[in-house]
């Protein structure tokens, strides 16, 4: 699955995770710190998805996520959330932001990837 | 090299661990400050619950619900739902401290600490009830060490099938608006359901479908209806709807229930007919709607399924990522150090041969040279960069050690770190935190007051220690200065005579009885309390500064408070020093510690005593010393028409001249270690190696003049 992945994530061992998880796979990795960072990196780069953490600094998950929605070019890009929490309120909102699924924290690689499959074919 | 890459995300877990920690310090020193906006809370929060998501990562399972606890209390914060008093924040300073003492038991796969529970006790009565209930168990799943990746997915077998009615599923599957607005596909969550198990898949298109229109891509027209001819568990049908279930109309049935399906031909169905599906408005362009219905088959799910163009190109996946960094051994760098120690020497030696060997200054050779050296500065310059690290890490310790000493005797302490980005040597850095433990701790325990006492004196019941760094004169200077009563003096003195370190009668200055405070076997707590119990005295302290070519002063004033001044050299390995001859010796004097050099003229020269000289220097008066004499190289003798001084300063401001035979050159010399053998020479820093091979000792011009001044005139070991 030769896939174009943006990870975003403000931990580095997560981003580290999601790297080597997903270029395990055969997939090309883009890694972004925060929301601000992510959206400066997708101005050059056409994801097939993109997974990105809840809680960062500057934007974080939701923000990101609405921003993306309003690229239109993005506007049915996959986005996974990973959060650490499963609360159905916090599902909701990032289905208002515009989440396609959640990962939920600490992902099983084989899930995150068959997830991945699933948003993107 | 490790080639394990989970080993490697391991090691880089913990050191992000660090900064994180590090981060938190920083907010929570923000929040005791009096900062309560959403980003410091945030901060903390974000601290804690990275760390908690990497521990689960690695099935860290003591980190994680510690973590957890934590970030639910930081939660509670952060909504505004508890507001942190000041017990509180000092509860989140412990909790952070308990984080950082598990992370490091964690990573050094020792036992956990104790206390922990306690801890988490504490943490949990912060909350409200409701959010206690809400606070549920947590429970995750390793990793695990392997990372294997079977992607291969069957393709989607639609044909249609001899059907075994008995079992299997029937699912109606109505996508809503928010379905592909939210970036899911229809068709790809068919293609998840029949990797489950052989599928026929019907799309039901509503009669009064539109013509397509672009501008409402997003929604939906149609719904489908599958019978999955698999026994599989319900949950497992559930979970391909995972994403979708809030964005759509879903009943799965199980099959025999409804057989009304037939599976081979494609029929239209009337919306009316079909009470789930919600009334439909336009076609989507952009979904395979096909004709009427159709089982989805494999070619029609190929040219359906690129739902998105993917760049031509791969795209450079480095792009974007912050500074690189690497992490390297401690023990190569120092290595390298060591290697350009020896090659500072060779540079020398190779200088010296090729002077001796006649060469012009003009020559291709001594050009070449020259450059060489330039070149070896700047190579040694980047490596001690390489070494050097901020004092942060280390002042954070103390404040920890603050905190800890200040709870044990009940007092109230407020650390304040100045300077805290001077960057040091990583060595010095390491060997300097038990001696500035000791003295924090000193000076929590003897320098401050209790809060009584000090409202008594018209003082803040809170006391304050400043730690401080900063580079001056070529050297780092650390301060540790409290604003408590000040070196009580008539004490120390009465201690001394008690413990028969000094005379009964000797007159010594406030200076000089600051200075008995290093000697051995010295304590001013009549009792020995639990904190300065488990310490060392300040002898100890002193010689761990010595040892790192440091110097250790005091200034205190009575009701004021005391100051202790460290001063450092920056590096330990190599030296900028000028080479000068003294009584026939050559010697080095490092460069930091020389302000000027002049021609000595008689005119200058006040003589005080048969020994004592004063030079003047620009207007002002400095003491005049013979180098030569003062190390004990020749007696004494008629300076007059002796050649040149060197204007020395120390850290504090004091100046001191001394005479010198010769300069003989200005160079980077490489610091060699006396060795345990030689015991602490007066004056002597350490020892180099000459271009010609000669060994030089490198001075150390405050320890040489003030040195003796400080250990006043009493025998130490006198009965």
């Amino acid at each position: 699955m030769s896939l174009n992945i943006l990870a975003v994530d403000d931990s580095r061992t997560m981003r580290d995770m999601l790297r080597i998880s997903l270029t395990g796979a055969g997939m090309l990795v883009t890694t972004a710190d925060d929301g601000v960072h992510a959206l400066e990196v997708l101005e050059a780069l056409h994801p097939d998805a993109i997974i990105s953490d809840v809680n960062m600094p500057r934007l974080d998950g939701f923000g990101f996520i609405e921003a993306v929605r309003r690229i239109d070019r993005l506007r049915a890009t996959p986005i996974l959330m990973l959060t650490t929490e499963s609360a159905p309120e916090l599902k909701a909102r990032a289905r208002n932001a515009g989440a396609t699924g959640w990962i939920v924290k600490p992902f099983d690689p084989q899930k995150l990837l068959s997830s991945l499959q699933m948003v993107t074919g | 090299m490790t080639t394990d890459p989970m080993a490697e995300i391991r090691t880089s877990f913990f050191a992000e661990c660090d900064e994180l920690l590090e981060s938190l310090q920083d907010a929570l020193n923000l929040m005791d400050e009096g900062e309560h906006d959403s980003e410091t809370i945030n901060v903390v929060f974000r601290a804690v619950h990275s760390i908690k998501g990497g521990a689960g990562a690695f099935g860290l399972d003591a980190l994680v619900s510690f973590a957890h606890q934590y970030e639910t209390v930081m939660d509670e914060v952060r909504s505004g739902r508890l507001v942190p008093d000041a017990s509180a924040i000092k509860l989140f300073f412990r909790a952070a401290d308990m984080l950082q003492d598990i992370v490091r038991t964690t990573r050094d796969e020792q036992h956990p600490p104790p206390g922990i529970e306690d801890m988490l006790a504490l943490l949990k009565a912060l909350l409200h009830e409701d959010a206690q209930e809400l606070d549920e168990p947590v429970a995750f799943t390793p990793l695990g060490l392997s990372l294997e990746f079977d992607l291969g997915a069957p393709a989607i077998d639609v044909a249609p099938a001899e059907i075994d009615d008995d079992f299997g599923w029937t699912i109606t599957f109505t996508p809503n608006a928010g379905l592909y607005a939210s970036g899911n596909e229809a068709l790809l969550i068919l293609r998840s359901l029949s990797n489950l198990g052989h599928c026929v898949i019907r799309c039901l298109v509503p009669e009064d479908l539109p013509p397509p229109d672009e501008s409402n891509a997003e929604t939906p027209l149609l719904s489908w209806r599958i019978i999955l001819e698999e026994d599989v568990p319900e949950s497992d049908i559930r979970q391909v709807f995972d994403f979708v279930n809030d964005v759509c109309q879903l009943q799965i049935s199980p099959r025999k229930v409804i057989d009304d399906l037939a599976p081979t031909r494609p029929e239209r169905i009337s919306p009316t007919a079909e009470a789930a599906l919600p009334p439909v408005g336009s076609t989507s362009a952009k979904k395979p709607a096909g004709d009427d219905a159709c089982p989805i088959s494999s070619a029609a799910s190929k040219v359906s399924l690129v739902p998105h163009p993917r760049p031509a190109r791969p795209v450079d996946t480095n792009a974007h990522e912050p500074a690189t960094m690497v992490r390297v051994d401690m023990e190569k760098i120092d290595r390298l150090v060591n290697l350009i120690g020896e090659l500072v020497i060779n540079q020398a030696m190779l200088a010296q041969s090729v002077e001796t060997a006649g060469m012009s200054q003009q020559s291709d050779i001594m050009a070449g040279l020259e450059s060489f050296m330039t070149l070896t500065r700047d190579i040694k310059e980047s490596v001690m960069t390489i070494r050097a690290q901020p004092v942060k890490s280390l002042f954070q310790r103390m404040a920890r050690i603050v905190r800890e000493a200040s709870a044990s005797v009940e007092k109230e302490v407020r650390l304040k770190s100045v300077g805290e980005y001077t960057e040091v040597d990583k060595t010095v850095i390491e060997r300097l935190a038990d001696p500035l433990t000791q003295m924090i701790r000193n000076a929590v325990d003897h320098g401050l007051e209790r809060p009584d006492v000090r409202r008594a004196a018209s003082k803040p019941p809170e006391g304050q220690i400043t730690l401080s760094a900063s580079h001056r004169a070529g050297r780092v200077l650390i301060e540790i200065e409290d604003d408590g009563a000040g070196i009580d003096r008539p004490k120390v003195r009465d201690i001394a005579i008690q413990k028969r370190l000094i005379a009964p009668d000797a007159s010594l200055t406030d200076a000089e009885i600051d200075q008995l405070l290093f000697l051995p076997g010295f304590s001013t707590a009549t009792e020995v309390s639990a904190l300065s119990g488990r310490g060392v005295g300040m002898d100890v302290v002193k010689a761990a500064i010595t040892s790192l070519g440091g110097r250790i002063t005091t200034t205190s004033v009575p009701g004021q408070g005391t100051k202790f001044s460290i001063s450092l050299p920056l590096t330990l390995a190599v030296l900028d020093g000028m080479v000068v001859q003294a009584a026939g010796q050559t010697l080095v004097v490092p460069l930091s510690a020389i302000i000027e050099t002049a021609k000595l003229e008689e005119q200058n020269i006040h003589r005080l005593s048969a020994s004592g000289m004063m030079m003047r220097f620009r207007q002002e008066l400095v003491p005049l010393f013979d180098l030569g004499q003062k190390l004990g190289f020749r007696d004494m003798r008629d300076i007059a028409a002796a050649g040149i001084v060197l204007l020395t300063v120390q850290e504090d401001g004091r100046r001191a001249a001394l005479i010198v035979d010769a300069i003989m050159e200005q160079r980077q010399v490489v610091i060699k270690g006396l060795g345990q053998t030689c015991g602490h020479i007066p004056g002597v820093a350490a020892a180099t190696i000459l271009g010609d091979g000669q060994i030089a000792l490198i001075l150390d011009p405050g320890d040489l003049v003030w040195g003796g001044a400080s250990s006043p005139h009493f025998d130490t070991k006198a009965g």
